[in-house]
């Protein structure tokens, strides 16, 4: 049987009908239709679902989204304003931290709770806390100097 | 049957749904994940328990600790508490899963899915953890070395949830650590692990607690290796000694991750150190959280 629910995600409620066992990244996605976040692995090991949920990051891919109601949920989408680039979005692009992209907006999302809690982080913490997120491409020269290129600067 | 899903804000309704054939949900960082890998398929009727405000706090009781069962692992590693007093555990939440894993598990989660492999299990145990499993109608409390029957099997009943974790309170001149041997530094489970609760009174340790991980169907203490170290200056041929008897106290199994034979070798390495940050610490001196990474005395 199909629950109502309202989801609240990037600033908006989104009513919903899903399935108690619909994951927070399918209802996202396919219910919402934010594309954004992205199904990787589907078990929680390489964060391309990674969104943040109350603005900790959260694997959507493993977390029920009836779960989220009444919390707020962040997308990649949530963290740009209007068609305007973040600073860490533009940084991705100037420094080559996407090559196939898959990747990308997980590791935005990661990036963007990692910069919130600390403004500026060491390289070593950058690593760190993008270490749930894989790039099947290797490229993480240029994501970990992404966001080095910003620390300092979003306080 | 039709699945379900409710949210629970108290326990009374945790229990009114359980009671009416429903699975707790916290986190869901194992139980989701779980069905997910093909483990077990998600109950069809699922109470979140996560919004039980008064399942979420660290209390201190005055020397003791009473945590939770919805307390996160970020909490765990973020409590000053944790860190100075029971400074393992704090060793072993930092490194559980992913910034995301730690953000939303909960060490009842952790303590409940029974892995032989889960961090926070040794220094529960060897702190003297008592678990405090609730009904609708009641609650007891037992210590946490019998909550564990096997890999993913506990003595609690269908309708019995943990609600809290009790910590004693150590002893003056106490330190301790928890080790794992890793493949990668986040998104692992424990190759092989080790906790030491160690009380050092003068120059001589007074009691000692040591704890295996991943090296037995549950989580489990080794008597011959806290043998022998009590009674010991805790100096380099005596964390030796107790290394070795915790490895051979071991009965690991063979599986993806591991050998038998590699386990119990890695074993010896990983309660050295686990034994020799626990001293340094119980001495006063500084060993980061989280120890793993300290590589403290190789």
């Amino acid at each position: 049987m199909k629950t109502s629910a309202t989801l609240h995600v990037n600033g908006h409620d989104f009513p919903v009908e899903i399935d108690p066992h619909l994951s927070l990244l399918k209802a996202v996605r396919d219910e919402i239709g934010l594309t954004g976040a992205k199904e990787g692995c589907d078990d929680s090991e390489c964060g391309a679902c990674m969104m943040l949920l109350d603005g900790k990051p959260v694997n959507s891919c493993s977390y029920l989204a009836l779960q989220a109601e009444g919390r707020e949920v962040t997308t990649v989408e949530g963290i740009s304003e209007a068609d305007r680039l973040a600073p860490l979005q533009r940084a991705f692009l100037e420094e080559n931290g996407v090559q196939c992209g898959f990747c990308t907006p997980g590791m935005l999302v990661s990036a963007t709770a990692l910069l919130r809690s600390d403004p500026d982080p060491s390289e070593d913490d950058v690593r760190v806390a993008l270490s749930g997120n894989l790039c099947r491409c290797t490229g993480y020269g240029g994501i970990v100097r992404a966001v080095r290129s910003v620390a300092g600067a979003e306080g | 049957m039709t699945r379900s899903f409710t949210s629970a804000a108290t326990l009374d309704e945790a229990f009114a749904a359980i009671g009416a054939g429903a699975r707790p949900v916290a986190g869901g960082t194992d139980l989701v994940v779980g069905a997910r890998q093909g483990k077990a398929p998600l109950p069809d009727a699922i109470v979140a328990i996560d919004r039980i405000e008064e399942l979420q706090e660290i209390d201190d009781t005055g020397g003791g600790l009473r945590v939770g069962a919805l307390v996160t692992h970020d909490a765990l590693v973020g409590s000053d508490a944790v860190r100075s007093r029971y400074t393992a555990l704090a060793d072993a939440s930092a490194i559980v899963g992913s910034h995301a894993t730690r953000a939303n598990g909960t060490i009842g989660g952790n303590v409940m899915n029974a892995s032989p492999a889960m961090d926070t299990g040794g220094p529960l145990l060897c702190f003297d953890a008592i678990v405090t499993l609730r009904t609708s109608s009641g609650e007891r409390s037992i210590p946490i070395g019998e909550l564990w029957t096997g890999p993913g099997a506990t003595t609690a009943g269908p309708g019995e949830l943990l609600v809290a974790i009790e910590l004693p309170g150590p002893a003056p001149g106490t330190g301790s650590a928890y080790v794992r041997l890793e493949y990668r530094r986040q998104m692992e489970i424990a190759v092989v692990g080790a906790t030491a609760v160690v009380t050092m009174d003068g120059g001589s340790v007074s009691d000692a607690r040591i704890a295996i991980t991943a090296l037995a169907p549950t989580i489990r203490r080794v008597e011959a290796a806290e043998q022998a170290l009590a009674g010991s200056d805790g100096g380099e041929g005596a964390v030796n000694h107790a290394a070795r008897a915790t490895a051979a106290g071991s009965a690991p199994i063979s599986d993806v991750r591991a050998s038998a034979d590699y386990r119990i070798a890695m074993a010896e390495v990983v309660a050295r150190r686990a034994i020799a940050a626990a001293i340094a610490r119980a001495r006063g001196g500084d060993v980061p959280v989280p120890a793993s990474d300290a590589l403290y005395g190789t």
